[in-house]
């Protein structure tokens, strides 16, 4: 059999050992809650508005959200999940897997599309996930919500919604969770 | 885990994690299949060919659709109008068919070996085999144990349930590559796995196999079975002749609709296919609603998606990974 070197390991492969905490849960929770409030103004309630977060880290951020804009508006809007593993550039420069299937059980045609994610960094995440939204219907407006901007953008693109701007180095990493955020370095590949 | 192989020739190629690796990893393609335009952009630019030197039309199409609904680009070989007619070598084809550029092939074979011969003699394409003699079809194997999680209520909780899942492989295991495969498969995540067949269509010896048991009694089998996977009687590869006469083998190992009668409520029915109906298994029996058959066709597609995807779409440029940052 032809031999030759090949390196599967999970696209977050490693161990994060954090460094610095910058967010505490209280602070991820007041960001959530003004981001909800921003939401809201930016689409005049919340008529029309789904949120789709993105597979993994932005899912439990989506769900918070989608609690937060119930308690302040009453409206509990629809929620999806996205997988953007199958319409990622860098398959094969890579190790790509797809984390868990996408749910999206409703049609996204004239919706206003709030995507969710825990980090925005270079956007090439933010690029997948805007081709794969288009499978689901061919939304109004797309907005973006991250809890954390890093910084290194590499398509210009830009979120409508930040939980906090956080400068970075490259060889860095963002760890987002309820509990808080914090900086720090992926070892042992 | 371990690194998912090179290519894939055999069941003993996958441990149970990297199984398990495959059917998660189909849960996302089957989603694909689900949408109202199923096709996604992951393999884009690469190409797929399909060598089958042995008639088939569920697993070529299978694997071609799966390719397509990826957007790789697909060339099929047929050996009827090939060169291999006028004289080539098998080994010669294959480089002819590589130098194309060509990313993956997809081999079947009446010879037992031929994928892992093809598999040594490429440079750069992986090789998937797709049923090469009385030896190996892992692909079959793979969506089988999909269809069976799902069955079992899918995701990591059906996955669980093989642990002790009694399987009964019904009929002509001696000439069967499916039965190879799966018995691998299934012993893997646990299931205990009877064979059912007349002495004359096992094979010679059983020695290694990881079966609990071989019975002669199907009627014994049935009430304790979880899943009952039947197997064609392969006329065409000899079995007419270790029979007495097929109705003979339809009344001791065929399913029919007074055995289906004594599986247990929950019990799920299995057939690779091509159906030889009134033979290992009545018409009516086929259209219950715990036969899976047609779920395991469908299922099949994403189950190849998931690995053409496992093969080719980390590896891009064989092997040369780059320094890309984890998060974006």
């Amino acid at each position: 059999m032809a031999e030759r070197e090949r390196s599967h390991t999970r696209p977050r492969g490693g161990v994060f050992v954090p460094r610095v905490q910058v967010m505490s849960a209280d602070d991820v929770g007041r960001a959530i809650t003004r981001m909800a409030h921003e939401v809201i103004e930016r689409n005049h309630g919340l008529v029309g508005v789904v949120l789709v977060g993105l597979q993994t880290g932005g899912v439990m951020i989506a769900e918070r959200l989608v609690e937060t804009l119930a308690t302040v508006e009453g409206t509990t809007v629809p929620l999806g999940t996205l997988d953007v593993a199958f319409y990622r550039d860098d398959i094969g420069l890579r190790p790509v897997l797809p984390e868990a299937a996408t749910d999206i059980s409703f049609d996204l045609t004239g919706t206003r599309v709030v995507l969710v994610d825990d980090v925005l960094f270079t956007g090439r995440t933010v690029r997948a996930a805007l081709n794969a939204l288009g499978e689901y219907g061919r939304a109004q407006v797309v907005e973006l919500a991250v809890m954390v901007d890093r910084g290194h953008r590499e398509l210009p693109i830009r979120p409508d919604f930040v939980g906090k701007n956080l400068p970075t180095r490259r060889d860095e990493m963002v760890d987002v969770t309820l509990e808080g955020v914090a900086l720090g370095e992926l070892v042992g590949r | 885990m371990r690194p998912f192989p090179v290519h894939l020739l055999s069941m003993e190629d996958l441990d149970a994690g990297q199984i398990a690796e495959v059917l998660r990893v189909s849960d996302s393609f089957a989603e694909v299949g689900r949408r109202a335009s199923p096709k996604v952009p992951t393999l884009r630019g690469r190409t797929v060919a399909t060598l089958f030197f042995e008639d088939s039309t569920r697993t070529r199409m299978s694997f071609e659709t799966a390719a397509k609904r990826m957007s790789a680009d697909v060339l099929s070989f047929a050996h009827g109008s090939s060169s291999i007619k006028k004289g080539e070598s098998l080994r010669d084809t294959v480089e002819t068919v590589e130098a194309m550029g060509i990313d993956a092939m997809i081999v079947r074979h009446a010879s037992s070996g031929v994928p892992d011969r093809v598999a040594r003699w490429v440079d750069h394409s992986v090789v998937v085999n797709a049923g090469d003699g009385a030896h190996q079809h892992p692909t079959q194997a793979l969506l089988d144990c999909y269809t069976v999680r799902e069955a079992l209520g899918g995701g990591e909780d059906g996955l669980a349930r093989f642990g002790g899942l009694r399987v009964a492989i019904v009929g002509d295991v001696r000439h069967s590559r499916v039965a190879r495969s799966q018995i691998v498969a299934y012993a893997a995540l646990g299931a205990e796995v009877t064979l059912v067949a007349p002495a004359t269509l096992l094979p010679p010896s059983l020695e290694g196999w990881p079966v609990v048991a071989v019975e002669h009694d199907i009627d014994a089998v049935l009430p304790k079975a979880d899943v009952v996977s039947l197997l064609r009687v392969q006329a065409e590869r000899g079995s007419g002749v270790l029979l007495p006469s097929l109705r003979e083998y339809t009344s001791g190992y065929g399913l029919t609709a007074r055995c289906a009668t004594m599986l247990q409520p929950g019990a799920v029915i299995l057939h690779p296919g091509p159906l030889v109906r009134g033979v290992e298994i009545a018409s009516e029996v086929a259209e219950l609603p715990q036969s899976l058959i047609t779920d395991q066709v469908a299922n099949g597609v994403a189950v190849r998606m998931a690995v053409l995807f496992l093969l080719l779409g980390r590896d891009a440029h064989h092997g040369r990974l780059e320094e890309v940052p984890d998060r974006g």
